[in-house]
């Protein structure tokens, strides 16, 4: 038990701890309260217990190697880690992305989005009691990873957004999958809609219960969903659009009282709106410039490489099934012109020496991507508001200082005011409509 | 609104001429470079209106070892009425590493210096209550600083093997 | 006693080996004893990162835990029997994971779920236990960045092979002068 409450506790009141080991979904946060009977005095919060050392690790990597760093901040929307790291880099060396790319970059970060108020609403639910809620969600989070792991390979932690574009194009069939997403998704929102909303016991759980005005939220410096359910209309994506937002067309639901009920309205409703942005760049989304073509027939590695010792090679090569979606002739849709700042692609690398020099010279230390020197800041819309990535950078190919900006951060240092005056069973509501996310809060 | 931007950055200029550098970096973004002990004039003058800096977005050190004036504070203000960020710095000594706080203005400080207080090992005058966050009791050291090694640990428990 | 520390650890030789007193019928209720533990897991989920998602997907609808037997959660180190460390473990939460694991009643068994858990992941820093095996001792390790659910379910079927394996204890047995 920490010193700082315990000194501070009156003499009647009782002391509780509940502990770094929380039953399931929240991970590791730590919360002391005194109590008057049931209802709470004083409470401490204590944070740091998965501090992973992020910022200090990322000075020793090069650029390109804390990609999979990123992904693990957040870890309920992966994607949009990867995407506001990348920007942030893109803008300090000026790169323009392919309009393919960014209309594949949106798609990914709204199906990330979705995920994550899905993961958070289906925790919040399930310690209210509502098991059901927690099961449909999980269900329709899995056809969005199924989405997701046909493109990048893998279900969560991809790594897929890079520097310059994408790591690999869209798989083939990925029309029906997507509509076979959004179809389940909106089934399992209506029935949860009908579940939780005019029920009497979440209402009873949720409604007026921590209420925050707009002014507390804003000294608090707030953003996200939390900040617009209190009635204050601030999206990134929307106040400084970035990729194609500004040509797509949707909404940014406002809540009025900023108490619990309001969080999980906004968050139900951003979720629709998700679903309107991926489908309106699903018609918007430009074709590509060569047909796609699933990787049958070429010459294997081993006999191209033998052909590129007489002379160029200039038949397609079979890669791996693994590297399938990035095949040259797909580069030009899906990574910048600019070949410095990217991998070049393996059918270079085995067969022709600029390629092999390129591959060499992104890779060693020493050189690779190196931005000139400065400091930068941008920030994207995450699933908890505004993530921004500050990059000071010394010319190496290392950064000399990385430091992200995690809007759970903001949203847990409000928390001990939050829940003063309530009861013992309001901090779970409270604390499940707040999203923390234990990789982002404590780096 | 661009306009408005430049009006801020023109009165800042005006009203506190000569403690201020500032620059505008290729990048995009706005940089003004103060002297330590105006820290809290500025940031009450740019809250107000119509200027309204309301929101603190974010606070962060940069550890330049070697240089005279070892850590650089930068502030991240950012103003919502308006739509426009700024970004203020400000460089410590390494033997005086001391700062005015800003919890008076803006609630959520309070966590973010205790966060470089943490990391950093910079004090904050008049914080109501400067301890460590991430880190535990009987930590020694401060680890975001360059001469701290990455690997060095120290566990809280005798562990096995 | 290290008798109960090698019971946990599964160093334990298999029932056809030892030589057990009543011979026969000890064995078959060994044999028993075994069948009801596997397939009637009650587990603590010590979950704090990224693993945890994974750890909901291998409990939900999709790939079902409770097929196994083991799909009931148990909030209370007391009331369970499988340990599953979900994710990074860093010095700060060290003492605590300690003190959970001390809290469990035998018999136990802990398995650790995902890189962080095992080794300490791509975290090599300041902040991070290399692998919980340095805080206590573990039976099953399910590598994976974060594994896919297949994995964990495999992984489960393992544990329980272990434990239809391995030396069971109970209130009467006859102990060994």
């Amino acid at each position: 038990m920490s010193t700082k409450i315990q000194k501070e506790a009156r003499r009647e009141s009782m002391l509780l701890n509940m502990g770094p080991s929380h039953p399931a979904m929240h991970g590791t946060i730590r919360v002391m309260v005194e109590l008057d009977s049931e209802r709470i005095l004083n409470s401490e919060v204590e944070v740091g217990y998965l501090h992973r050392g992020f910022e200090k690790t990322c000075e020793h990597r090069t650029y390109f190697n804390l990609l999979p760093y990123t992904d693990r901040l957040n870890y309920v929307s992966p994607l949009i880690n990867n995407l506001g790291y990348v920007m942030t880099i893109e803008k300090m060396l000026g790169i323009d992305v392919p309009e393919r790319a960014q209309y594949i970059r949106v798609i990914m970060s709204e199906l990330s989005r979705i995920s994550d108020h899905l993961t958070c609403l289906a925790a919040m639910a399930m310690e209210c009691g509502a098991f059901t809620v927690f099961l449909y969600k999980i269900k329709a989070r899995e056809f969005i990873w199924d989405v997701i792991e046909r493109t990048t390979g893998a279900r969560m932690t991809t790594s897929y957004i890079r520097i310059g574009g994408v790591r690999a194009e869209l798989h083939p069939d990925w029309r029906d999958d997507l509509k076979k997403a959004i179809v389940e998704t909106r089934k399992v929102l209506k029935d949860v809609h009908g579940l939780l909303d005019k029920n009497k016991i979440f209402l009873n759980r949720t409604r007026d219960i921590a209420v925050v005005s707009a002014q507390t939220a804003i000294n608090y410096g707030w953003t996200g969903p939390c900040l617009r359910s209190t009635g204050v209309y601030y999206d990134v994506r929307k106040a400084h659009p970035y990729l194609v937002y500004d040509k797509i067309d949707f909404e940014v639901p406002l809540g009025e009282r900023g108490d619990n009920f309001d969080r999980y309205m906004v968050r139900m409703k951003e979720m629709e709106q998700s679903l309107r942005i991926i489908e309106q760049a699903m018609e918007m989304i430009p074709e590509p410039s060569s047909p796609l073509q699933l990787m049958a027939e070429g010459m294997k590695p081993a006999e191209a490489i033998k052909a590129s010792r007489a002379q160029k090679v200039e038949e397609r090569i079979m890669l791996s099934p693994n590297l399938e979606g990035s095949e040259k002739e797909r580069y030009k849709d899906i990574s910048t012109a600019e070949k410095k700042y990217t991998v070049p692609p393996k059918e270079d690398t085995y067969t022709n020496i600029e390629g092999l020099i390129n591959h060499f010279k992104f890779f060693m230390e020493k050189h690779g991507i190196r931005p000139p020197k400065g400091e930068v800041y941008f920030s994207v819309e995450g699933g908890n508001g505004e993530l921004g990535f500050y990059i000071v950078s010394d010319g190496t190919d290392r950064p000399y200082r990385l430091h992200l900006r995690a809007p759970c951060f903001h949203l847990v240092s409000a928390m001990e005011e939050m829940i003063q005056g309530h009861y013992l069973a309001d901090i779970i509501p409270t604390f499940g409509s707040l999203n923390m996310i234990g990789g982002e809060l404590d780096r | 609104m661009e306009m408005e931007k430049k009006k801020a950055l023109d009165d800042l200029r005006k009203r506190f001429s000569g403690k201020i550098k500032e620059t505008f970096l290729k990048f995009g973004d706005e940089i003004v470079i103060i002297e330590r002990d105006s820290l809290l004039d500025v940031v009450k003058f740019l809250m107000k209106e119509p200027y309204s800096f309301t929101m603190l977005l974010d606070l962060t050190c940069v550890d330049h070892i070697g240089q005279e004036n070892r850590f650089q504070m930068v502030y991240h203000l950012f103003s919502l009425s308006n739509n426009h960020r700024l970004r203020i710095k400000l460089s410590l000594p390494e033997k005086d590493p001391v700062v005015d706080s800003l919890t008076s203005f803006f609630k959520n400080a309070n966590w973010l210096e205790r966060e470089v207080y943490d990391m950093f090992g910079i004090q904050f005058n008049r914080h109501p209550d400067l301890r460590r966050l991430f880190m535990y009791e009987g930590f020694e050291g401060y680890p975001l600083r360059k001469d701290y090694p990455l690997r060095k640990r120290q566990p809280r428990i005798r562990l096995r093997k | 006693m290290p008798g109960k520390r090698a019971l946990s650890n599964g160093n334990a030789k298999s029932a056809k080996e030892f030589d057990m007193e009543g011979g026969f019928i000890t064995t078959k209720f060994n044999h028993i004893l075994g069948w009801a533990r596997k397939f009637s897991l009650f587990h603590y989920p010590f979950v704090t990162a990224c693993c945890g998602m994974e750890y909901m997907s291998a409990a939900c609808a999709h790939f079902d835990i409770d097929r196994f037997g083991a799909g009931w959660t148990r909030f209370s180190p007391r009331q369970s029997d499988m340990l599953l460390v979900v994710g990074t473990i860093t010095q700060k939460l060290a003492p605590v994971l300690r003190t959970v694991y001390n809290q469990m009643t035998e018999p136990k068994w802990v398995v650790a779920f995902g890189t962080c858990a095992v080794s300490g992941g791509i975290y090599d820093n300041y902040a991070v236990v290399q692998g919980i095996d340095r805080i206590i001792p573990v039976d099953i390790y399910i590598p994976g960045c974060p594994p896919r659910p297949e994995t964990v379910l495999d992984g489960l079927v393992k544990l329980q092979e272990k434990i239809q394996n391995q030396e069971q204890e109970w209130r009467w047995k006859r102990k060994k002068p």
